[in-house]
């Protein structure tokens, strides 16, 4: 992995304070030499070279760059990366295995819950942290779940059916 | 976006932590949950030279009861631990009614109850909570601890008393002299927006009298209102229509609000003495905890 930074000079490279972190992502552990300042979801994206998880707003507000760190959603561009050392973290590449997609990803596209789709990976992780907790869950729980993330195309209607729809199948599965 | 650069330490240990801000600098933060912190640093409204991030120091996450029945919440509880509480449900229905609507599900997931109330935001939704509930910040410095009441905790808009050598460690709601009701009502555009209106109200009774009473106002003056006018019109009296209506007369009274893109002064004005009356009407004639919760959208 590589983080290429501007370069300052040797002088003021030394004043950067970089600190080594270990982590795991999707399952892979992983180890990153990096500024305290960076953010989880540039860590992801330019780090890691996971681009799924996007950035909207960049303010806390959009929920586009939710991911989940040991099991809880949060939004990446809101939290340090060198907080995620010694902690886990899913994001939407994390959720099909080699050969199918994750019933969340199923269900977003058999009730069409995606228009441009770059709300859809922090919706779909909002939604795996709720049907984690909660397997059978009302329209109002999801709705209440996805409070938290923006999605300017699709009016949310098919979003919600298509997390209630993952739910039946991994209640169908289980 | 990115903050300014700055020296960052995760100490696992209270006083580890407050070696590092005695020594640290001239400005030094405390990171706890980050979703206030981190937004400004972001946006470089603040650049600390140095973060003291206590994710590390074990035995913060709690909210407990004591024997004495106060409530003792640690740094690190965060707001979707109180979302989830049964002890909150079964003991504090102002604050059980006020945690599922601090910000959205993914900031409560990381931020907490006392850096919110550190923060100091004017619009703060805990700070109303914790005034209503006449509660106590615990500052813990080299020096040792202090509690600080809330009305002396926060100094101004994004200000606290607290020591550049100091951390909050814990807030503190006291123990009940009654049966405790009482909710928090908030009108919000949308999840995730400041309060256009949020009313705390927090009523201890006691064989049909109010032995307790606090009342504060979210969003509708430049900080936290305690409504102490609209309390003290309820206190030794018995919840009815008539001392109802005072209370909301009194602490819609109390409110300062301002016309802005969230509503109008007088709209706003109203929706004070409206959530007033809709949770003391929902706890009127009522025994136990009872709790009033909700939230109402307005364009």
């Amino acid at each position: 992995m590589t983080i290429v930074y501007d370069d300052l000079g040797d002088e003021a490279a030394s004043e950067v304070p970089v600190r080594k972190i270990r982590f795991t992502i999707n399952g892979a552990k992983k180890v990153a030499e990096i500024e305290p300042r960076l953010l989880l979801a540039d860590l992801i994206r330019r780090g890691v070279g996971l681009t799924g998880t996007h950035k909207g707003c960049d303010t806390t507000n959009c929920g586009a760059c939710t991911v989940l760190v040991d099991g809880a959603a949060i939004k990446s561009c809101t939290m340090l990366a060198v907080q995620a050392d010694g902690h886990e973290i899913t994001t939407v590449e994390g959720l099909a295995s080699a050969s199918e997609l994750h019933p969340l990803q199923e269900g977003f596209r058999q009730e069409h819950g995606l228009q441009c789709g770059f709300c859809t990976p922090g919706m779909m992780l909002a939604a795996k942290a709720l049907l984690d907790h909660n397997q059978d869950p009302t329209e109002e729980d999801v709705r209440w779940a996805l409070s938290g993330n923006l999605c300017r195309c699709t009016g949310y209607q098919n979003i919600v059916k298509s997390v209630l729809w993952a739910a039946e199948k991994l209640r169908a599965e289980a | 976006m990115y903050p300014s650069r700055f020296r960052y330490e995760a100490p696992h240990s209270l006083d580890e932590a407050i070696s590092l801000l005695r020594d640290g600098g001239d400005y030094v933060k405390v990171l706890a949950g980050g979703q206030s912190l981190v937004p400004l640093m972001k946006l470089r409204f603040a650049s600390p030279e140095m973060l003291v991030d206590i994710n590390n120091v074990p035995g913060l996450a709690y909210h407990r009861a004591d024997s004495d029945g106060s409530l003792r919440i640690g740094a690190l509880c965060r707001h979707a631990d109180l979302e989830r509480s049964d002890l909150l449900k079964d003991t504090q229905p102002t604050m059980a009614a006020a945690a599922p609507l601090i910000a959205d599900p993914l900031v409560r997931n990381r931020g907490t109850l006392v850096g919110s109330l550190c923060h100091a935001d004017p619009q703060g939704d805990w700070a109303s909570v914790m005034t209503a509930l006449g509660g106590t910040v615990i500052a813990q410095g080299p020096g040792g601890k202090r509690a600080i009441p809330l009305a002396d905790f926060v100094t101004g808009p994004f200000q606290n008393v607290l020591g550049p050598d100091e951390i909050a460690v814990e807030a503190v709601v006291p123990p009940a002299k009654g049966a405790r009701s009482g909710g928090y009502l908030k009108l919000e555009r949308r999840v995730g927006d400041f309060a256009t209106v949020g009313v705390a109200v927090a009523i201890e009774t006691s064989g049909g009298t109010v032995v307790r009473a606090g009342l504060a106002l979210t969003g509708v003056g430049g900080s936290t209102i305690a409504a102490t006018e609209a309390a003290a019109a309820l206190n030794g009296k018995p919840l009815t229509a008539e001392t109802v209506a005072q209370a909301a007369e009194l602490a819609a009274a109390a409110a300062r609000p301002k016309t802005d893109h969230r509503g109008s002064a007088e709209y706003k004005r109203h929706m004070v003495s409206v959530f007033v009356k809709r949770i003391l009407g929902g706890t009127a004639g009522t025994t136990g905890t009872t709790g009033t919760t909700g939230t109402e959208r307005a364009a």
